[in-house]
């Protein structure tokens, strides 16, 4: 079947990565996903600059008011305005979910790479801690340190990136893995290239595409277990605003049943974010390899 | 993979790693160890006696080492320590809550898994049809949208506005009977359930999508085999990983229970978690740390187990 | 042939697609097989000797369709054919034997319930204890050794050449008609592979089973069949009796096989080997799909611009060469 496959499809003129930007453009899904995503981005960053309501601003007088022109989402339990906490949210979300990936998936990348490459004791080592932390709850972690020593944010990031790591070193342990069998890399070493420059050289850009989308899905994981641990109390803390916390009030029947513009929001807001970097991860992963059976 | 003996061995090192690393982290803690041991009911000049026992009985002036081997041999004794906040032994408070948070991780990881195999196998049957991309997108939606979130909008509508359910705890006052129990288990457990179910539809999905382009399927469809055959055949062997990966992510389930414990009130290990939490009761956090600590643990042992009994390979080849 | 053959392929086309512009793998497939006898179908890797034969039992992939021709057997049109009739006769009137003997057989499952099974599936009401007395009995006829207590173990515990056996087995359990062969032996040893062979000749006659035998291998087709079919690109360029094939072939492509066997080259002189590649299927020069590699003394233009079509010389042979007329050119 594969050799007939092979005399069938005709020969393209475009390298792979340009083919695969492409499919990625002709993805509806992923182009929306990954425009949302600029968009959540792009008002966290830019709206505090241009609207300065400070968004840990107390006012007594204003407490829990519905959406008015003045608060166009309406205040919180304590006067603040929920929009700019809204978008203050965002950012620390956001930054939680890009550096706890980014940190996970350099470490784990790196590693994965090197234990696949030089195989042996290192690589059996590595296979093991990898299958143990894959199998570790981040929240209930978090929640057993954050008990002791006290919820902070580099630490939240630390753990989340601490345990997500083996995910990716995994995936690049198998790409490793399976590239050093194949002949140019084989050819690479016989003509004397050091172990670095080949991990450098070839085998880390061809872990560099499923990576991606395992980084991607991270953010997405990262954004989730931060606002599940700032909704508990382990993670952001108030006065900072994030999402997670923002719906700590909710757990009020009197806020849930008639004040919906205190919970929806951050809680649509986390879907919403989550949802589009799932859609750009799948989009990258279909743009790299269309013939997947999933 | 190493015999079963060796892997139990390094579990319990691990165990013991753990154990010193949560015995240090206390020690970078505010507050005084010393206050861990003793019944909060002691007070004034009773309890600076105590505490100077204690000490000695500790042996706080001892090593590091020691006093983690004295800790340890208490804990493995059962002793945990009492509760700041009520002084109760910790021991005993963690296993009274023990029995709420299993019957609902227990509970929807079997609804779950019961929602998610046949519609898993649906959806890889009923490939690339509108059946499969509408059940897939609502699995998507459900691992997007935050359980808690996801919670509230339920108990919005089913306790609030509809007032068919009630929105906390296990038992209303004064009952105890089975459906008074059901009705409070109906949205927390359903919660879970679905959060569960999600992630495994996609995975029974490629299991058994991988399953089924294998050259034995179609050995099996050559003998003229019924779909439903063909289909319990790729399923069995789709069984093996799928019955590691549920191993695996149990302690992920006790996770998603914790959250739902606080937002619906229900009075399990979580719930008391998360209440220490606030209050700084370091030894009930230990204890639970513990607790979760041993629960990983011994699900990747299971995970192993279970691995070679699901495949021959594993299995006749000793 | 006979006026009824078992089996008849009659212009068989399977394309990507449905439509028009649909991308042909077969075209306009001819063949026969008759009752008991064994027909070699030849080619090289990507010829669709294989998708000839999954067409038979409607095991194509999902992106393949029949576009147009018809599959007789005994009668009945298996082209047009109800999925629950279908899957009677798989199994039971026609049996397939795939190439890979280690990725066809359920690794999670007992070889003998395998062969139970294939059993059990057409005939529902018998007890399993007919039906293993059946598969211990036709494991025997295969040459399993020891066969009470292999038919208890999973397949990853029998070898290679074993596990063939019990495929072969699983496919003449209920005594078929038709046994569908596709490269039997290509995964296994060099002396496994005769083995084999001789099982499914012994199969053929002390069964009278019909065998479609397809195979790369000339050898394996001069020493076992009674007819031989030749396919190029997807289409079929040569029907023979196998003593009428390698004494006097009748197309090119057929004449190069035949010549490029090892055992026919001189000690010493170099290996003769076919130039070129076979064509990209997408992309099918008009003419002669060979025209191309051909070295035969007499092509010319008409090779290049003449559609082939599979058609009798003067003296009744099969051939789809513009030139087959031309007899013993290229002894």
């Amino acid at each position: 079947m594969t050799s007939t496959m092979a005399v069938l499809l005709p020969k393209g003129e475009r390298s792979p990565r340009a083919m695969a930007w492409g499919r990625f453009a002709r993805n509806p899904l992923a182009m929306a996903g990954a425009l949302a995503l600029l968009l959540v981005v792009g008002l966290a960053v830019f709206v505090p600059i241009l609207f300065t309501i400070d968004p840990n601003a107390i006012d007594l007088k204003a407490v829990r008011q519905p959406p008015s022109s003045a608060h166009p989402l309406g205040t919180d339990s304590s006067g603040r305005d929920v929009l700019s906490r809204l978008v203050s949210g965002a950012q620390v979300s956001l930054s939680v979910g890009f550096a706890a990936a980014a940190i996970a998936v350099c470490v784990g990348a790196l590693v994965g790479a090197i234990a696949g490459w030089f195989g042996g004791k290192t690589d059996a080592i590595v296979s093991r801690v990898i299958d143990v932390f894959l199998s570790v709850p981040t929240v209930l972690v978090v929640i057993v340190v954050a008990g002791i020593l006290g919820p902070s944010v580099p630490m939240l990031v630390g753990i989340i990136a601490g345990l997500a790591w083996p995910a990716s070193a995994r995936i690049a342990r198998g790409v490793v893995l399976g590239l050093k069998e194949q002949e140019f890399i084989q050819a690479a070493k016989v003509s004397g290239s050091r172990s670095g420059f080949i991990i450098r050289r070839h085998l880390l850009p061809g872990v560099l595409p499923p990576v991606t989308v395992a980084a991607t899905l991270l953010v997405s994981e990262a954004i989730l277990l931060e606002s599940a641990l700032s909704f508990l109390g382990a993670g952001v803390r108030p006065p900072q605003a994030s999402w997670g916390n923002m719906l700590t009030e909710a757990q009020s029947l009197t806020v849930l049943s008639s004040m919906p513009w205190l919970w929806l929001p951050p809680g649509i807001m986390i879907a919403l974010t989550v949802l589009c970097a799932m859609a750009v991860g799948d989009g990258i992963r279909d743009a790299i390899d269309p013939k997947r059976n999933t | 993979m190493g015999s079963l003996a060796s892997r139990l061995a390094s579990s319990v090192l691990v165990f013991v790693m753990i154990a010193m690393g949560l015995f240090l982290l206390v020690r970078l803690a505010p507050g005084d160890p010393v206050d861990m041991m003793i019944p909060p009911e002691t007070v004034g000049a009773d309890r600076e006696a105590y505490v100077e026992a204690m000490r000695d009985r500790l042996g706080l002036d001892q090593p590091l080492p020691t006093q983690f081997a004295l800790w340890f041999g208490a804990l493995l004794r059962g002793d945990l320590g009492y509760s700041y906040a009520n002084g109760q032994p910790v021991g005993q408070l963690l296993f009274d809550r023990l029995g709420p948070t299993l019957l609902l991780t227990g509970t929807a990881l079997v609804v779950g898994l019961l929602i998610a195999i046949p519609i898993g196998v649906l959806t890889a049957v009923r490939r690339d049809t509108p059946a499969d991309y509408g059940i897939t997108s609502v699995s998507v939606l459900a691992i997007a949208v935050p359980s808690f979130f996801l919670a509230m909008l339920a108990i919005y509508v089913f306790s609030l506005q509809l007032r068919v359910l009630p929105s906390s705890g296990m038992h209303s006052s004064g009952r105890t009977d089975l459906p008074d129990l059901l009705a409070h288990m109906l949205l927390p457990v359903g919660i879970l359930a679905l959060a569960i179910a999600a992630p495994f539809i996609r995975y029974v999905r490629s299991g058994m999508l991988e399953e089924l382009s294998k050259d034995y399927v179609r050995a099996v469809v050559a003998k003229g085999a019924s779909p439903s055959r063909t289909l319990i055949h790729a399923f069995r062997n789709s069984l093996i990983s799928l019955v590691t990966v549920l191993a695996l992510y149990i302690p992920v389930v006790l996770a998603g229970a914790v959250v739902l414990e606080q937002v619906f009130s229900w009075p399990g290990m979580g719930q008391l978690a998360i209440s220490s939490l606030t209050t700084r009761d370091y030894p009930v956090i230990i204890g639970f740390g513990l607790y979760v600590a041993a629960l990983v643990l011994i699900s990747n042992l299971v995970a192993d187990m279970l691995y070679s009994v699901v495949d021959p390979r594993v299995r006749v080849g000793r | 042939m006979t006026a009824q053959a078992l089996l008849e392929i009659e212009g068989l086309c399977v394309g990507v697609g449905k439509a028009n512009e649909s991308l042909r793998i077969l075209r306009d497939v001819s063949l026969d097989v008759d009752k008991g006898e064994l027909v070699g179908v030849v080619g090289e890797s990507g010829s669709g000797k294989s998708m000839t034969a999954l067409s038979i039992l409607g095991l194509l992939p999902p992106a393949l369709d029949i576009t147009d021709g018809a599959i007789m057997f005994d009668g009945s049109e298996l082209t047009s054919v109800s999925s629950a009739e279908m899957r009677r006769i798989r199994g039971m009137r026609i049996s397939m034997i795939f190439q890979d003997p280690m990725t066809t057989l359920d690794p999670v499952m007992r070889v003998g319930k395998q062969i139970e099974e294939a059993y059990l599936i057409h005939h529902p009401r018998h007890s399993r204890q007919v039906a293993r007395a059946r598969a211990a009995r036709v494991l025997g006829l295969v040459g399993v050794p020891d066969v009470a207590r292999r038919m208890r173990q999973y397949p990853h515990e029998w070898s290679g050449g074993m596990r063939q056996r019990a495929v072969i087995a699983m496919a003449l359990v209920n005594e078929p008609e038709l046994v569908i062969a596709d490269e039997p032996t290509t995964a296994l040893d060099a002396t496994i592979q005769a083995q084999v062979l001789e099982v499914l000749r012994t199969a053929q006659r002390d069964l009278g089973v019909a065998i479609m035998l397809i195979t790369h291998d000339l050898g394996v087709v001069a020493q076992y069949a009674d007819r031989v079919v030749v396919m190029y690109a997807g289409q079929v360029v040569e029907s023979a009796t196998t003593e009428e094939l390698f004494a006097d072939s009748r197309h090119p492509y057929t004449a190069a096989l035949i010549e490029s066997r090892p055992g026919r080259a001189v000690p010493g002189s170099t290996l003769s080997a076919i130039p070129g590649q076979p064509p990209s299927l997408a992309e099918l020069p008009p003419g002669c799909p060979f025209a191309a590699r051909c070295q035969a003394p007499f092509k010319s233009e008409r090779c290049f611009t003449e559609e082939t079509v599979l058609a009798p010389s003067r003296d009744g042979r099969l051939s789809a060469c513009h030139f087959r007329d031309v007899s013993g050119v290229f002894a």
